[in-house]
């Protein structure tokens, strides 16, 4: 008889050991999560014992070498890039979005695609690099010194618009087919189709891209640090200098000791919560989407 | 005028913005960056800060981390997606806790990353600075879009293979093999394309996990700077390091697109291999 | 070429025997023992049932047609057999399957024991994304063939079995999925018989194929009677009739699936017991 009936009897078990590895490995993959968030707070511990959290935003001013540890200016230079980039990137992504789907002849659709996925795969530094060498000195001559929150905003807007315009391609390409033949048959222009049918019916997935965009604008680091000046200061218009949560963490942590390496790693507990909350309410989005 | 027009319009010119940034971007580096890059640029160490000088050391250092990251995390990467996909059932807690960690992970801002990897990596593991510690932040971040292309590739292996093995009394290990794999290899090379080009274009993560120094490593225990940090360190901090920085831009976005299209071609001819051979 | 199957007493050494030569009915069945034994079979679907009490044989060596409307849970029926069912999210199987002096049902049972002795057919044909050759080869290997030229054999036996041979034979190694539909569902079986199963459960083999495709495979199934234990579901009347020895009726009732009349396929479309039955196979309902 040709069968060898030790490989049929060890079935089970070649499949069940193989479930206990892959089980290993999950788990492993899941606890780095867990782990970034323990070492984070044991890290953060020793400044978090006796200073409370209200001074991180009532403290005069950030200098932690004379124990001072007000980080709202800061924050207020994160929130304030974000936003304006969110601002910016959103109604180019959706356009852009729509402009492969309902506009562009599919070959140039194709391309326009590639595109967008070639500026993501571009590294920060560079997008970063290309703000201070050419962006900078044009908008300096606008107003100096050039560095500033509105260079900021706009690397930053470049570089979160493809996420927008990938997420909303996705979304759109979830439209029923039957919504936009129902929205033909009725003699719709192409703009009233869209703005009436298209849109509506995608803006869950189309809320979840702009979640995802301002994830990562928050936590942008490289390239706002390039651009934005750095200094510590609420901005008194959009040519000031600025200095952003996570452009600080990038400059200090190279010299930072005790209570001052604890206290940047309080900015980064609180990048992170800024950034669970949103995703929290992308995947809340997303769920909304679902349901439709 | 209508707004189906001014619609129109607009639309157009959004495009026409994005492509045309997209080139002036591109004319912009490749104008720079030609200046200075030359074979002696590739390879030669860099010289007074990297003002003068080349880059090889730079560059060897950042195909090490890259070469770690992808080392540790696409075995962890693949395990993971084939349980999520082949093992537990959609709505197990399990298989629903870790995929929720895993979309939280990807999220992470890389400066967290690097904080997380100088107090975990260098200072609780003891690895230092070094391109171990660098390597393994870098896995980290890697690891969710490893795991997010696997997995798609796996659910879109159509179901009837998995019957149909089954049917032949062929294990699940066997059908995954021979069959989900090979069909999933696609989105797999994907995502490791996806997972190179995330771990070469990281620099937060890495000034405090690999370090700054430009010598060529020696061991993966050596402190060494990625091409990414060497283009900050010149833009930042060494007056009159453009030319040189504008040069080590071009080489890391043409390195980059370089390894996407290797991982391409080798893919199209692994399928074909598997169609015939054991 | 030997076929050594006395028609009553059949064990499993006989049936190994049958590996030599192009394929060749075995004897016709005419004392039928039954060899799978369903009793009290339900199955359900998270809170849904999908078939309720199902019991009945299906015999040696016979050709046993299952037919009725869609969604009355024939293919279910058949994934119960094999226990592929296993793979199927939320589903839930009560009752007992007797298969030679195995318990079906039982969790410690080795399934690739079973399903390597009950083959299964699927309505699309399913060749893997490999060569043809190597369609048939993996699954031997996986059952630890090792010798090529053993696996070689194998391969062409089955293929000739399935009148694929001359079809296929200069082309052993391009890839099986630019055979047509036919000759894919023909691969299949071929792949089903390279592990000398004893029952072939088909799941509709002919209704994803053009017509002349589905008579080449239908004679096919024809051949394979005496020598395989034929399951076969199929929504064609008339190639049930054509075809089968034995024919089961499966309806909804209350949203469940269950068994309304089992027999003789001549009894079953000529003179059936039951008025369901008789208003379907007259075409009336469903």
């Amino acid at each position: 008889m040709i069968w060898s009936w030790h490989n049929i009897l060890s079935l089970s078990r070649t499949d069940s050991i193989l479930a206990a590895l892959l089980r290993l490995c999950a788990l492993l993959s899941a606890a780095i999560v867990i782990l970034i968030l323990l070492f984070l707070i044991s890290e953060s511990w020793p400044v978090l014992q006796h200073v409370p959290l209200s001074r991180f935003i009532s403290d005069a001013s950030w200098h932690p070498a004379q124990g001072l540890y007000n980080i709202a200016p800061m924050l207020g230079a994160t929130l304030l890039s974000s936003l304006g980039a969110v601002l910016l990137a959103t109604p180019l992504g959706i356009a852009s979005a729509l402009f492969c789907h309902y506009y562009a002849p599919t070959a140039l659709a194709i391309w326009h695609r590639r595109t967008i996925a070639l500026l993501a795969g571009i590294p920060s530094v560079v997008y970063g690099f290309w703000g201070l060498t050419t962006l900078a000195p044009l908008i300096g001559r606008l107003h100096p010194p050039g560095v500033s929150l509105l260079t900021g905003i706009v690397v930053l807007t470049m570089m979160i618009l493809p996420t927008v315009a990938l997420t909303v391609d996705a979304a759109l390409a979830g439209v029923p087919a039957a919504y936009l033949r129902g929205a033909a048959a009725l003699g719709l222009t192409r703009w009233s189709m869209i703005n009436g049918v298209v849109l509506p019916a995608a803006r869950s997935g189309i809320a979840s891209g702009i979640m995802l965009a301002a994830v990562r604008a928050i936590g942008e680091t490289m390239a706002i640090l390039m651009v934005a000046g750095n200094v510590v200061q609420y901005p008194d218009s959009l040519f000031a200098s600025v200095r952003t949560l996570t452009a600080n963490i990038a400059l200090e942590m190279a010299y930072a000791m005790g209570d001052h390496r604890a206290a940047l790693f309080v900015t980064g507990l609180a990048l992170l919560a800024m950034v669970l909350l949103l995703v929290g309410f992308a995947e809340f989005f997303k769920q909304d989407a679902a349901h439709v | 005028m209508s707004k189906d027009f001014l619609a129109t319009v607009m639309i157009w010119l959004t495009a026409l913005l994005i492509s045309g940034f997209f080139l002036y971007l591109l004319t912009d580096m490749l104008i720079h960056g030609l200046d200075r890059l030359s074979w002696a640029y590739l390879l030669d160490a860099p010289l007074d800060a990297g003002r003068s000088g080349g880059i090889a050391p730079i560059v060897t250092a950042t195909a090490i981390l890259v070469l770690i990251a992808i080392i540790v995390a696409a075995p962890l990467g693949l395990a993971t997606a084939v349980l999520l996909t082949e093992f537990t059932r959609q709505k197990s807690h399990f298989g629903r806790f870790v995929e929720r960690s895993l979309d939280v992970l990807a999220s992470v801002p890389s400066i967290i990353f690097g904080l997380f990897g100088n107090a975990f990596f260098c200072l609780f593991l003891g690895l230092g600075f070094s391109l171990l510690s660098g390597g393994l932040t870098l896995a980290c971040m890697a690891l969710p879009i490893l795991i997010r292309s696997a997995v798609e590739g796996l659910r879109s292996a159509p179901d009837e293979y998995r019957l149909a093995a089954a049917a032949l009394g062929m294990t699940r290990g066997a059908a995954l093999l021979h069959l989900l794999l090979p069909t999933a290899a696609p989105a797999l090379a994907a995502g490791l394309m996806l997972g190179i080009g995330r771990a070469g274009a990281e620099t937060a993560a890495l000034i405090f996990t690999s370090g700054y120094v430009d010598r060529m490593p020696e061991s993966w225990f050596d402190s060494g700077r990625a091409l990414s940090v060497h283009i900050y360190d010149l833009a930042m901090n060494v007056p009159g390091g453009d030319a040189s920085a504008h040069a080590a831009a071009l080489v890391l976005v043409l390195l980059l697109f370089t390894i996407n299209s290797i991982a391409m071609g080798l893919t199209r001819r692994w399928q074909r291999g598997r169609i015939h051979s054991l | 070429m030997k076929v050594s199957m006395d028609d009553t007493d059949k064990n499993s050494e006989a049936q190994q025997s049958y590996t030599l030569g192009p394929l060749q009915s075995g004897p016709h069945c005419c004392d039928p023992r039954p060899l799978i034994s369903v009793t009290d079979l339900s199955l359900h679907y998270g809170a849904k049932t999908a078939l309720e009490n199902v019991s009945l044989d299906i015999y040696q060596g016979c050709i046993t047609a299952l037919i009725g409307p869609s969604g009355c849970g024939k293919t279910s029926f058949l994934s119960a057999l094999n226990r592929l069912t296993d793979m199927l999210p939320g589903c839930h199987v009560s009752g007992r399957i007797r298969f030679n002096d195995l318990d079906v049902c039982d969790p410690d049972l080795d399934v690739r024991l079973l399903r390597r002795d009950i083959g299964m057919i699927f309505q699309k044909p399913v060749p893997f994304p490999l060569s043809v050759r190597r369609n048939i080869e993996l699954p031997l290997r996986e059952h630890g063939m090792r010798r090529q030229a053993e696996i070689d054999a194998v391969v062409q036996q089955v293929l000739q079995d399935v009148g694929l041979w001359d079809e296929v034979k200069d082309r052993l190694n391009s890839p099986a999925q630019a055979l047509s539909g036919g000759q894919q569902q023909r691969l299949c079986i071929a792949r089903a018989l390279a592990l000398q199963p004893k029952v072939l459960l088909m799941d509709e083999p002919c209704s994803a194929l053009d017509p002349i495709a589905s008579g080449v495979v239908e004679d096919l199934i024809l051949r394979l009677q005496g020598r395989y234990t034929v399951v076969i579901v199929t929504h064609n009347l008339a190639q049930a009739r054509r075809i089968a020895n034995y024919a089961g009726f499966l309806w909804m009732r209350e949203r469940t699936g269950r068994l309304i009349e089992f027999g003789q396929c001549r009894q079953i479309f000529e003179a059936p017991a039951h008025a369901l039955t008789a208003s379907y196979v007259n075409g009336e309902r469903g």
